[in-house]
């Protein structure tokens, strides 16, 4: 048994396309994966995989030695999921939507320390405006808030799954982003990503896998 | 582990507080599924013709499938738009069971477009000169009814989430499964006319009540996994 998530020869079949097969990979405590691949290559279809949310074609994927498609809810408590939709509802404000997401994630915040979260990812005096109405990279950074809630001193969830999660952000928050997930990683989180550029994190070790 | 984990009821609230905030504030689309509604409705006496006799015969059925209807073309909507945004994978990641957040979610569609139609029904009876007290009948069975359409389709709409079409398909899977409920529902009515005992028909319906609530919410999860696939 390991502490992270082991892929084990996972493959994976879309309609008529093999898109990969006989994927070995490991993430452990403090580690950093990033997925390589053209567009079409199958990386948001393996991180859906990794999330349980797909069930694999062959092979499986372990959480802490258990299979991640048998843990479903349990497994709820220890990833944070942010695709390629940011998952946000037009018609809440940022600090509703954080409330909601981090209530299915399974804790309350109060809107004090949610508001915390969206100041702490840029939208100091946007927490209230309807997400409708903010930018594409206003939108991105208020679906990232609830990293900052999951990098806090009293909940840590371990895995973070994030499908682009650089695409339409700023120079300055690209910097509060990798700042994010170096803190993370530190606190021996894991962090798997797909990225097209590179992902700006210093001195992190970082695995790299190409589809 | 924080001190603050969730039970259940907190995530079914949650959900259901969320969805009746958003319709709250797409009113526009809220108000449609009603105003087709009471316009279906309101075409009938016109189109056939002001016979009283006649009129209160139509009466519950008119009422009956315009509700269905009206219903059907809220129903389309319960997990497209959660589907497009990205909210739906994040309820199948949720820590709390997903057949309980799917009954939360059929609750608030029930508040925002099933209730609104047993509250409209009385005055639409006045329309078809019902009495009194077979608009009560009326009202009484369309509010034991209307949940189970929720309930039967949610899980159309969770089959159908992400096709083409799927509004169509939607209708056409889930009005034959409804078709007891608008037997028991018109029933009602036409019995209590008729001058018999309505108990039967309402018994009925809430059989078939506690039955979509058992099952429903499951089912529709289950068809969610497989839609999300």
């Amino acid at each position: 048994m390991t502490l992270g998530l082991q892929v084990e020869k996972l493959a994976c079949v879309r309609g008529s396309r093999q898109l990969f097969d006989s994927l070995s990979v490991e993430v452990r405590p403090g580690e950093l994966l990033r997925v390589l691949g053209a567009n079409g290559a199958g990386k948001t279809s393996l991180l859906r995989m990794l999330c349980g949310l797909m069930e694999p074609t062959e092979g499986q994927i372990l959480w802490r030695g258990k299979k991640v498609t048998a843990m479903r809810e349990a497994f709820g408590h220890e990833l944070i999921y942010l695709g390629h939709a940011a998952a946000l509802k037009d018609d809440l404000s940022p600090l509703e939507n954080l409330q909601v997401a981090s209530t299915l994630a399974g804790h309350i915040v109060s809107p004090q320390e949610a508001r915390r979260a969206l100041i702490d990812a840029g939208l100091r005096g946007h927490e209230n405006t309807l997400v409708r109405r903010l930018s594409q990279g206003q939108r991105k950074r208020s679906a990232l808030a609830r990293l900052v809630l999951a990098n806090s001193a009293l909940r840590v969830t371990p895995l973070w799954v994030l499908d682009e999660p650089f695409n339409a952000l700023d120079s300055a928050a690209t910097a509060w982003l990798a700042g994010l997930m170096q803190a993370h990683l530190q606190r021996q989180g894991m962090v798997i990503l797909t990225s097209h550029q590179t992902v700006p994190l210093g001195e992190t070790v970082q695995q790299v896998l190409s589809l | 582990m924080s001190a603050t984990n969730t039970n259940t009821w907190q995530g079914v609230r949650c959900v259901i507080v969320r969805d009746l905030r958003i319709a709250l504030r797409r009113r526009a689309d809220t108000l449609a599924a009603l105003i087709f509604f009471v316009m279906v409705v309101s075409l009938f006496p016109l189109g056939v013709g002001p016979e009283p006799q006649l009129l209160r015969v139509m009466a519950p059925g008119v009422l009956w499938v315009a509700a269905m209807l009206a219903s059907m073309l809220s129903l389309a909507r319960l997990f497209a738009d959660d589907h497009s945004d990205g909210t739906l994978e994040q309820l199948l990641l949720s820590t709390h069971s997903l057949a309980w957040l799917v009954l939360g979610k059929t609750t608030a569609h029930w508040l925002a477009s099933g209730l609104p139609l047993v509250v409209l029904s009385p005055l639409l009876g006045l329309q078809f000169d019902l009495s009194a007290p077979a608009t009560g009948v009326l009202a009484l069975s369309l509010l034991l009814g209307t949940p189970i359409l929720s309930l039967v389709g949610a899980m159309g709409a969770a089959l159908t989430v992400g096709l083409r079409s799927s509004s169509v398909l939607l209708s056409l899977l889930v009005l034959p499964l409804t078709i007891p409920v608008l037997i028991f529902g018109a029933g009602a009515v036409e019995a209590y006319n008729a001058g018999l005992g309505v108990s039967g028909h309402f018994s009925l319906l809430g059989a078939l009540l506690i039955v979509g609530l058992v099952a429903c919410p499951w089912a529709t999860a289950a068809a969610l996994r497989i839609s999300m696939e």
